[in-house]
């Protein structure tokens, strides 16, 4: 028999049953979109275009048209892949980790949260694919036999790493995230009327009946991919992170990095989630399922990775020091006080200091602040990677080879393109998927829904009381 | 619920006395007899001392594990191991002990009676740049850090457990959410404590050396140690009758939290090991090639223990499920880790005098383990085994998975 305790919130609000949660997330699918959604749409596909020509642009001019320079040969691009990339972890720290720890309170958050994923680390792909300069030869990058040029891979070195690493987690996040649409979609298709639209449901539901056989297999297949997804989570972001750190580059070069990336990569995602579901769960008015309990746990979240980064932060500074070694010692009085000293003020001021907000318990359960503070965090994550990146190089051993680095309109156009996209997409998938893994979510009503919690307290009362009598 | 005073049979205890009784002689007998290879001015007695210093860090580590693991869980609202805690309590309040005898450790190191920490060595500051440079931060400053550290943690540990007692005779939730606040609280000290501690007593050991990643390794070594001693103390008291009311499943979970943090151990020692290794930079990599160089067969045991052990041993279900096969695997990580700590410190102190393990490691082992086994024991009998009215304890006697 499953127990829960009295004093954990519920996390289904009012009297739900079953067919009103079905009602409640698969109208959105039915209905026809709001105004709201079709001018959010066209901002999306039209900055989506607009990157799209910068992208044009570059594939026929060529590199040149970014800031990279000289000194500066990685910038915007690796800053930006690393963003996107970072924010899709927590996709995959909910769909897996949540998974494996129990708790119910990430099938409000779970789906949309995993979508997530899968556009973050597209629009991630995109800046790998394209920094190579020929991305009409970027089949190279997989290990391909020496027939097909005399280009063959380096084994050691962390970007093929990274090749393996991202294009996996790719695979298994889509496949993870696939499976638990299936019965959503069988639910979508039993309710519909038109035929086309059944047709459709009815293929991506993979003929799914709802049978024990089929929820076993089902939650068999969920344990084993939240089992393989869950290394994942450390793997991908560790060797982000070691393409810096196997360098030999003062500020790049220190063993905190991989730990320390995941922790980063996890409080941005969670930043972008909580971005994404408030603006849901107010436009879909799923305000029952994704509550405040659930805003505060993101939030608690939020300030346990926050302060793992900002004590990797320090532990850095403070190593840098105890070192002893003077380029170790230039590069953090350079990130700090050098040309891009407003970089770093940032970057500490919104990843160290403002999740320390959280500790209020009235700003972490406000959802105005927590909605600026999820924008504060995804700017402060970004400028994270550009104070790593671009302060170390423009400030290299040689300083002949010192150099500011100035993005172009390109750069900024290609980064504000995938942002667009990201959405476009996720707009796409609030409109046709079901944003909340209903059927999953049923599974915790009669442990977690109010109603639910409030008879079985009145139950355990009088229990208590027919015993002592 | 029945049999919830322990008492702690004779013959236990007549045991933990053998154990120390062995650990006492043996590192009398290794003082007599360890002198180094070839002649060495700042060799007195090393490797005798050494062992002290790893004997009381290791079980200091198990018993501070065991109280970031008892605040973890209030603060992350963990209900399963709930009725597990009184043993996880009893483990953490070894922890007075431990920082007893690393404080005698340290004193006598500052008063010159063994010379395992170069910045009490005035011979070693006076010739060496490096080391000036950093007295700083050694010195004063860290005695001052040293003491915050013992008071911190003993501070938050007695509290919680304190509340935890108290909260046995109150009906009430007002000790649990205390305790929540103090969790979550102990959790700030212990992120930033947990780091400096381990450079400021094990990593300072390698004077030169520095690693951004190694707080974050030790202490990954100090939680796993502390689940396996609490798992192990579990299943042996199941065995002897008592906690009837800990499911199968709790243990299992146990069980399952002794093979993640093998992987988070795992992880951590080879990120190290691997970011240094590649970029190959000498004052870095030295390090490791110290230990490659001595302590080759007791690096890759120990790795080979630490992590392909559980990941082999555990990832089934039915083996976190057989209690006999999880005592012996608990066993083996538990040493395997002890291992660890022995090649964190005998490569930077005893370095190249290092002749292979041998009694003069096993011996103080066994000592230290009669004084935990005996402490911990003793701890156990002063409460009973299940608390009262814990808003979780519902959960944990129905769990289920």
């Amino acid at each position: 028999m499953h127990a829960e305790s009295q004093i954990r919130e519920p996390l289904i609000l009012g009297n739900k049953t079953y067919s009103q949660i079905t009602d409640d997330i698969i109208r959105p699918v039915e209905g026809k979109a709001n105004k709201y959604w079709y001018m959010l749409f066209t901002v999306a596909v039209l900055t989506f275009l607009w990157g799209l020509g910068c992208l044009s642009y570059t594939i026929g001019v060529g590199i040149g048209t970014w800031g990279n320079n000289n000194g500066v040969d990685w910038a915007w691009d690796i800053t930006n892949f690393v963003w996107w990339i970072g924010i899709g972890h927590a996709g995959t720290l909910i769909s897996a980790v949540l998974l494996l720890f129990r708790q119910k309170w990430r099938l409000g958050i779970n789906r949309s949260a995993e979508a997530m994923t899968i556009f973050a680390v597209i629009c991630a792909a995109i800046f790998v694919l394209f920094h190579t300069g020929r991305p009409w030869l970027d089949y190279m990058l997989f290990p391909l036999p020496n027939q097909f040029g005399s280009l063959w891979p380096n084994f050691n070195s962390p970007l093929l790493w990274d090749v393996f690493a991202v294009s996996t987690y790719f695979t298994i996040s889509l496949v993870f995230w696939y499976i638990g649409l299936i019965p959503d979609f069988a639910t979508v298709r039993d309710r519909a009327i038109n035929p086309w639209v059944k047709k459709m449901y009815s293929i991506m539901s993979f003929g799914w009946g709802g049978s024990v056989r089929h929820w076993s297999r089902f939650e068999e297949v969920s344990l084993v991919l939240a089992g393989i997804s869950t290394p994942l989570v450390f793997s991908v972001h560790s060797i982000v992170s070691m393409d810096f750190a196997t360098s030999v580059l003062p500020g790049w070069h220190t063993t905190i990095f991989p730990p320390y990336f995941v922790s980063g990569a996890v409080f941005s995602g969670f930043a972008m989630v909580l971005t994404l579901m408030l603006v849901v769960r107010k436009v879909y008015n799923l305000q029952a399922y994704i509550t405040v309990k659930h805003v505060e746990y993101m939030n608690i979240v939020i300030i346990v990775t926050g302060s793992i980064v900002g004590v990797a932060y320090l532990t850095e500074l403070f190593i840098s020091w105890y070192s002893g070694v003077e380029f170790e010692q230039y590069c953090f009085l350079n990130r700090a006080t050098g040309p891009y000293w407003w970089a770093y003020a940032l970057m500490m001021t919104c990843n160290v200091v403002s999740p320390q907000l959280f500790w209020v318990k009235k700003w972490r359960t406000s959802l105005t602040f927590t909605f600026v503070m999820s924008i504060v965090v995804n700017i402060g994550m970004w400028f994270e990677r550009f104070v790593i990146i671009v302060p170390s190089l423009c400030r290299a051993h040689v300083p002949s080879t010192w150099t500011m680095f100035h993005p172009t309109f390109i750069d900024i156009g290609i980064f504000t393109g995938t942002i667009g996209m990201f959405f476009t997409c996720f707009l796409l998938f609030s409109r046709f998927f079901p944003v909340i893994a209903q059927a999953e979510l049923k599974t915790i009503l009669k442990s977690s829904g109010e109603k639910q919690k409030k008879e079985a307290a009145l139950h355990a009362h009088d229990h208590e009381a027919s015993h002592s009598h | 619920m029945n049999n919830l005073n322990f008492t702690f049979p004779q013959k236990v205890k007549t045991f933990c006395f053998a154990l120390m009784a062995v650990g006492f002689i043996s590192i009398i007998a290794s003082f007599a007899v360890d002198t180094p290879s070839v002649a060495d001015a700042h060799y007195h007695h090393t490797r005798a001392w050494a062992n002290i210093l790893i004997g009381s860090f290791f079980f200091m580590a198990v018993g501070l594990g065991a109280a970031f693991f008892m605040g973890l869980q209030y603060a992350a609202e963990a209900g399963w191991a709930t009725s597990v805690k009184r043993i996880t309590e009893a483990v953490s309040w070894f922890l007075p002990w431990g920082l007893s005898l690393m404080m005698l450790m340290f004193i006598l190191g500052h008063f010159g009676v063994h010379n395992l920490y170069a910045f009490f060595d005035k011979d070693v500051i006076e010739h060496d740049v490096k080391v000036q440079e950093k007295m700083g931060y050694f010195g004063a400053f860290w005695w001052a850090r040293t003491i915050l550290y013992m008071a911190g943690w003993l501070y938050f540990t007695h509290k919680l457990r304190q509340n935890s007692v108290d909260a046995d005779h109150v009906s009430d939730n007002s000790h649990h959410w205390k305790n929540v606040k103090l969790g979550a609280w102990f959790m700030v000290l212990f992120a930033v404590t947990s780091s400096t501690a381990s450079w400021d007593w094990v990593m300072s050991l390698d004077i030169h050396w520095f690693s951004t990643l190694f707080g974050w390794y030790v202490f990954s070594g100090m939680w796993v140690s502390a689940i396996i001693c609490i798992t192990l103390i579990v299943v042996y008291l199941r065995k002897l009758g008592y906690l009837d009311f800990v499911t199968e499943s709790t243990i299992h979970d146990l069980g399952k939290w002794m093979f993640a943090i093998s992987f988070l151990w795992t992880y951590l020692y080879f990120a190290q090991f691997l970011l240094y290794w590649y970029a190959d930079i000498p004052e870095e990599v030295i390090y490791f090639q110290q230990r490659w160089e001595n302590y080759k067969a007791l690096m890759w045991t120990m790795f080979f223990i630490n992590f392909t052990f559980p990941m082999i041993m555990l990832m089934s279900r039915d083996s976190k499920r057989n209690f006999w096969f999880l005592t012996f695997v608990g066993f083996v990580i538990l040493a395997g880790h002890y291992l660890d700590v022995i090649v964190m410190v005998m490569p930077a102190t005893v370095g190249t005098h290092w002749t292979g393990l041998s009694w003069m490691e096993i011996g103080p082992f066994l000592g230290f383990l009669g004084l935990f086994i005996f402490v911990v024991f003793t701890n156990l009998t002063k409460r009973p085994l299940a608390v009262k009215n814990h808003p979780f304890m519902d959960e944990a006697l129905h769990h289920s998975v």
